[in-house]
């Protein structure tokens, strides 16, 4: 188990970066605590694999440097990082049993037959998959040739982290639940190190202790669930997590006002000498529909999905979610709308401003 | 979904089937007409039901062809698959040199089969031939016309060298169809080498070097070309491989009766060898699946 550093790390796949768009992963520095769980969240392509590889040793960054309890590993081989990484499709050893697969990297860094009976019983239990240890793993399904890989990763106690790229793509619905549960409980049983790579806002908020946001090779936000639920430090973050996103939309800012066409917002804090692009964010979560209060609003469609109501309208000439509860009543004459003002942010240039008192 | 009932798609494969009548069929029932048969010429045929098949059978002469056919098959099948296997395990992955490997390695398969003979056959002579000269010049003894052992190396070698690329090229791209995913597996897992192209690169190679193994046996089981033009069959009998002593019989000694019985003989051998292959091969997708 370790503390991992990056320190001002950088990638490009270009062999003489240029500028700042030819580099995957932009300059970083970041501490991972020891023993925590980490989501690594963000489109395809914003270089979470990239980091991800590089903290493996699969990759060299061509900036920067790595370190695991504060020792430079830069240029150590993957094998000598001691680390286990599961990827996004199976990786299994075709002509070898489910019982040999487990066995491997124990075997390989020559543990006795012993302690390896051990804890291959033990791992295939978690995995559920004790019960066909001595098939090979050729013919099997998809997802138990994964679950194959995830016990590949979590055999060895002593890894310094444990990195999973993904690892869920592939699993049936019902079986990634459980899966993720299993993680969960390891992670609590033996404090390893945990980094898990995913687009899936669900996955990462559930599994991690702070989920890391990236967009276009950079980190935006690194935060618990609930900090980046209520405060998105960029747009990007307010928009890929909730369901809808963040109502983001265009104003003026005057003091502690928010200006959109000629309408007033009164917010918390005041804010002054904001440049660029100024917007004012706001979750479907903290919008809501009423007959008298607030702003006008077209509303243009209800959707019940169950545990609430989405209701999509137009405001000022943009587009805007509204959350109501299951039972709220949604009615004809309802066209105003109220922000709650704690959870309106002010964003410049698609960066949060923190504002000040009012 | 209902399907349209037509009986007249039938003549659209009309055209190859009069195609192979005429390439396979009709000179197939011509040479089973000829194994049954005995002439003296003046076109007079007369009946002789499986006399030819028996005196084939019992017939030495074609035994220690099959025999010598047999072991030139296998000793350039452990030649070229391990050596194939092993150059595309070599051979870079991309780039600049990864494009030239593979044009040079095609280069020998490009060359007509009488070609390569030619070159060999210059190649190795003691007067003339850069590699025979060589070697008399270093005082070993290598004449490939009288010595059956240096004929043997010869044309071995030069089977080698004209089709190893064949092996090469089809493990490669085996090689390039695994995905990084799997090596960097293997990495996290400190797997050796060796385990990787054990547990790895062998199993993922399979089914391509399957084929490879299928095509070159083919191929060498009715070579004729190329060790006809350098040795000619000899020293004595000692490179008269199959084809060569079938074509000696047929047209040299123009025993049609004999010689039809041995084609159809080794037309069964190959067609066996071929299903034995097939089922195996079928049997290790089904595994695959």
């Amino acid at each position: 188990m370790a503390k991992i550093t990056l320190d001002n790390l950088a990638h490009s796949y270009f062999p003489n970066p240029k500028s700042e768009d030819d580099y995957a992963l932009k300059e970083l520095n970041h501490d991972w605590q020891d023993g925590a769980a980490y989501a690594l969240l963000g489109a395809s392509g914003c270089g979470k694999s990239t980091l991800l590889n590089i903290i493996s040793g699969l990759l060299r960054p061509s900036q920067g440097r790595i370190l695991f309890n504060d020792r430079d590993v830069t240029d150590a081989p993957t094998a000598e990082r001691n680390i286990a990484q599961v990827f996004q499709f199976p990786v299994v050893y075709d002509t070898m049993t489910v019982r040999d697969n487990l066995a491997f990297p124990l075997r390989n860094r020559g543990r006795d037959e012993a302690y390896v009976a051990e804890r291959v019983q033990e791992i295939s239990r978690m995995i559920g998959m004790d019960h066909m240890l001595d098939r090979k793993a050729r013919g099997l399904t998809a997802d138990a040739k994964q679950k194959i890989s995830l016990g590949r990763g979590m055999v060895r106690k002593d890894v310094n982290a444990l990195l999973f790229d993904e690892p869920l793509t592939v699993i049936d619905p019902h079986m990634k639940w459980e899966l993720r549960t299993q993680l969960k409980k390891l992670h609590n049983d033996f404090g390893h190190t945990m980094i898990y790579v995913t687009h899936d806002q669900t996955e990462a908020l559930t599994f991690a202790d702070k989920v890391v946001v990236m967009y276009d090779g950079r980190v935006v936000q690194i935060g618990t669930p609930e900090e980046l639920f209520e405060t998105p430090e960029h747009t990007f973050v307010g928009y890929f997590i909730g369901s809808p996103g963040m109502n983001v939309i265009p104003a003026r800012i005057d003091g502690n006002k928010a200006l959109i066409a000629d309408a007033e917002i009164t917010l918390k804090r005041g804010y002054a000498g904001l440049e660029g692009k100024v917007e004012i964010g706001v979750r479907p979560e903290f919008a809501r529909l009423s007959q008298s209060e607030g702003l006008p609003v077209k509303v243009r469609r209800v959707e019940d999905v169950g545990r609430h109501k989405i209701i999509r309208a137009e405001f000022f000439g943009h587009d805007i979610n509204i959350i109501a509860g299951e039972d709220d009543h949604v009615s004809a004459d309802m066209n105003r709308v109220t922000f709650d003002a704690e959870y309106v942010n002010v964003y410049a240039n698609d960066w949060r401003v923190a504002g000040e008192a009012a | 979904m209902d399907k349209t009932v037509n009986q007249k798609a039938w003549f659209l494969v009309l055209p190859v089937l009069l195609l192979v009548a005429f390439s396979a069929v009709v000179p197939l029932m011509t040479v089973v007409n000829y194994s049954v048969q005995d002439t003296f010429g003046n076109n007079e045929f007369f009946w002789a039901g499986l006399e030819w098949f028996e005196e084939m059978l019992a017939s030495e002469r074609m035994w220690d062809a099959l025999g010598r056919q047999l072991l030139f098959s296998a000793i350039i099948l452990a030649i070229e698959v391990p050596l194939g296997v092993f150059v595309a395990l070599n051979m870079p992955k991309s780039g600049f040199w990864a494009s030239f490997c593979l044009v040079l390695m095609s280069l020998p398969l490009l060359i007509p089969w009488n070609v390569v003979g030619t070159i060999w056959q210059i190649f190795g002579r003691v007067d003339i031939g850069l590699l025979g000269y060589v070697l008399d010049a270093l005082g070993i003894p290598y004449n490939y016309t009288q010595d059956s052992l240096a004929a043997w190396i010869t044309i071995i070698v030069m089977d080698v060298w004209h089709w190893t690329s064949l092996v090469a090229l089809l493990a490669y791209a085996g090689l390039k169809s695994i995905p990084d995913a799997y090596y960097q597996a293997a990495k996290i897992d400190q797997a050796s080498r060796w385990k990787v192209f054990r547990f790895i690169e062998l199993p993922k190679m399979m089914g391509v070097l399957m084929i490879a193994i299928l095509l070159r046996f083919m191929d060498s089981f009715m070579i004729y070309t190329e060790p006809f033009v350098v040795t000619g069959g000899g020293p004595g009998n000692s490179t008269t491989l199959l084809s060569i002593d079938l074509v000696k019989m047929a047209l040299g000694q123009f025993d049609l009766g004999p010689a039809a019985a041995f084609s159809i003989m080794y037309f069964l051998v190959i067609l066996l060898i071929c299903w034995v292959f097939y089922t195996v091969m079928t049997n290790l997708d089904k595994r695959e699946g």
